[in-house]
């Protein structure tokens, strides 16, 4: 993302010439098209020479909002301010706090409000939504501009039910993806997403794989370290991560270790157990703000085992092993994911 | 009364979109009614019957669906005013892309798809970028980075358009669209007087008329013929 000042500057923009204004505003090619203008054909002319000056201002402006350029300062904690449930009873918990790299664990049946509680995040409620929430940023009330914003929203969604649905390979979708955030050192960023999304998945995939040629686990993985790594909303919210040969683990620390919030719905015990905190939703509020006790922490190991084992036995089954106790003591001794790093067959 | 101007391509969810924002808005005991007008045949007006949300239906037939509009959305504001509806939604269907129904003061909603390619916002023309609020559809079953990509090609086919993400099925911003478009659109006493947004195609010509026969013996009027570039397939060998 370019540095320079992005309050446009009005005399600048109408006697800078095109080829200069797209050297600084990228984005301007996209709206000079738009316009019928080749920018080779006009390089040494201005905007005004173009009678495009003021909307190209506009463009600039909207789109300088858009990028999120002038609200560089990162999130590093929301705080969610009791509310009611759908009775009009007032939620237990005062205020609710969750800072970079934690995760919150979201439980409750369907139509309890889980998605209410998301909603109230990503519209930054404001005691304006049937909750009565309000949620701050940064331990105070959020620039309500970005509501509507278009880009960055605040909060980016993982669910079992997303598909990938571009008729592209896996490089050029996150060029697309990278080119649309004007991120830095593309191709070094995108080489890094595959990256780690290989080493979630059981089975590798390379750049020139079709995006939608991808195995159930490979786009999860996918979509999991793009998240995590390209896009730039600081809060993640998964509904479940289905048990695809991805490692889900490792899924949470990629996604932690990016410094994300992460608030996730599920009723797996390990992903459950897993969580910083765990809110018990019923009847359209939070019933309950859970820490994880003691016992459950000694339960998660357990759990955690298991789920390597299993992780093991897949993989050995997808080599075409026989399989048996030898197959997890084996694992237990090395203890890795031997399959994932490098890459299928071996 | 308020009123606001739906547009979209076909399928998109306009009319899961209006539907639930209006149920929202009938939860806060704003009273809002609905003119959907299309092409052929719609049966949208029963879904929203269904809800017990006040329905009229225009179907533009044999003329042009823009037109149609036109000549009848001040029918449609009489009705709105006479019912005592607080909001009224204009939900058009079967536009062709050249076309907005978008009227100057009147709040004007575009809803786009997630799922129609990257390359729609820019092709769908005045519909979207002479939109006050662009609602995004079908979110929830497209990646984070699609949705994201194709946000920013929204939001640089329209930069002042306020984008709203609307789950159309689980209703889902459809809370803050209400609320969005309550504060937006202001009361008007009449619609007579004011104008599109964007001048409708000027067409006058045979086929207008009713003409079916191809042939140049056959236009008359308004009519342009495209540039072909021949001699390609030799060109290329």
């Amino acid at each position: 993302m370019h540095t320079a000042d992005l309050q446009t500057d009005t005399a600048a923009v109408k006697t800078a010439t095109v080829a200069e204004l797209v050297r600084e505003y990228p984005y301007l090619q996209e709206f000079l098209a738009g316009k019928g203008v080749v920018p080779a054909d006009c390089e040494e002319k201005t905007l005004s020479q173009l009678g495009l000056a003021e909307e190209a201002m506009e463009f600039i402006d909207g789109m300088a909002e858009f990028l999120g350029e002038d609200k560089s300062e990162r999130i590093t904690s929301i705080s969610i301010q009791a509310g009611t449930d759908k009775d009009g009873a007032g939620e237990p918990f005062g205020e609710l706090q969750v800072s970079a790299g934690e995760i919150v664990c979201i439980v409750g049946p369907t139509g309890s409000g889980k998605s209410r509680l998301l909603a109230d995040i990503e519209w930054m409620a404001q005691a304006d939504t049937p909750t009565s929430r309000r949620v701050l940023v940064n331990e105070s009330e959020p620039d309500l501009s970005r509501r509507f914003g278009g880009g960055p929203s605040i909060v980016a969604q993982l669910s079992q039910n997303m598909n990938f649905v571009m008729d592209v390979s896996v490089s050029e979708f996150l060029a697309l993806h990278a080119e649309s955030r004007f991120t830095p050192n593309a191709e070094e960023v995108c080489r890094r997403v595959i990256e780690t999304a290989n080493e979630l998945a059981g089975e590798s995939f390379s750049g020139e794989t079709q995006l939608t040629a991808l195995s159930g686990g490979q786009a999860r993985s996918l979509m999991i370290a793009d998240t995590a790594i390209l896009s730039s909303s600081p809060v993640v919210l998964i509904d479940e991560i289905e048990n695809a040969g991805i490692d889900r683990l490792a899924a949470l620390e990629v996604l932690t270790g990016e410094e994300k919030i992460v608030l996730m719905a599920t009723h797996d015990p390990m992903l459950a157990l897993k969580a910083d905190k765990r809110l018990v939703i019923e009847n359209g509020g939070i019933r309950e703000v859970l820490e994880s006790s003691a016992e459950e922490r000694v339960l998660l190991e357990e759990l955690v085992r298991l789920d390597r084992q299993q992780t093991t036995l897949r993989s050995a089954l997808r080599r075409g092993e026989r399989v048996g106790p030898h197959t997890i003591h084996a694992h237990n001794a090395t203890n890795n994911f031997e399959y994932n790093s490098t890459g299928g067959m071996q | 009364m308020r009123l606001v101007t739906v547009s979209g391509p076909p399928s998109c969810g306009k009319t899961a979109v209006v539907l639930k924002t209006a149920m929202e808005l009938r939860s806060r005991d704003i009273q809002a009614g609905v003119i959907k007008f299309d092409c052929l045949a719609t049966d949208d007006d029963e879904r929203y019957r269904a809800a017990g949300i006040p329905v009229q239906k225009g179907l533009s037939g044999s003329l042009c669906p823009d037109h149609y509009f036109v000549s009848n959305i001040e029918t449609a504001f009489d009705w709105g005013v006479a019912d005592g509806f607080d909001l009224l939604f204009s939900e058009s269907a079967g536009l062709c892309n050249r076309c907005s129904p978008h009227i100057e003061g009147v709040t004007a909603v575009c809803v786009i798809d997630n799922l129609s390619g990257l390359s729609t916002p820019r092709k769908i023309g005045p519909m979207l970028k002479a939109a006050d609020i662009v609602v995004v559809t079908k979110g929830d079953i497209v990646s984070q980075a699609e949705r994201e990509v194709f946000a920013s090609r929204v939001r640089t086919a329209n930069p002042k358009a306020a984008v709203l993400q609307v789950n159309g099925l689980s209703g889902q911003g459809g809370y803050e669209l209400g609320r969005l478009l309550w504060e937006h659109a202001g009361e008007l006493d009449k619609i007579a007087g004011r104008r599109l947004r964007f001048p409708m195609p000027s067409a006058l010509c045979s086929y207008c008329l009713g003409e079916t026969r191809i042939g140049s013996e056959y236009q008359l009027g308004n009519v342009r013929s495209m540039s072909i570039e021949r001699g390609q397939a030799n060109a290329h060998g």
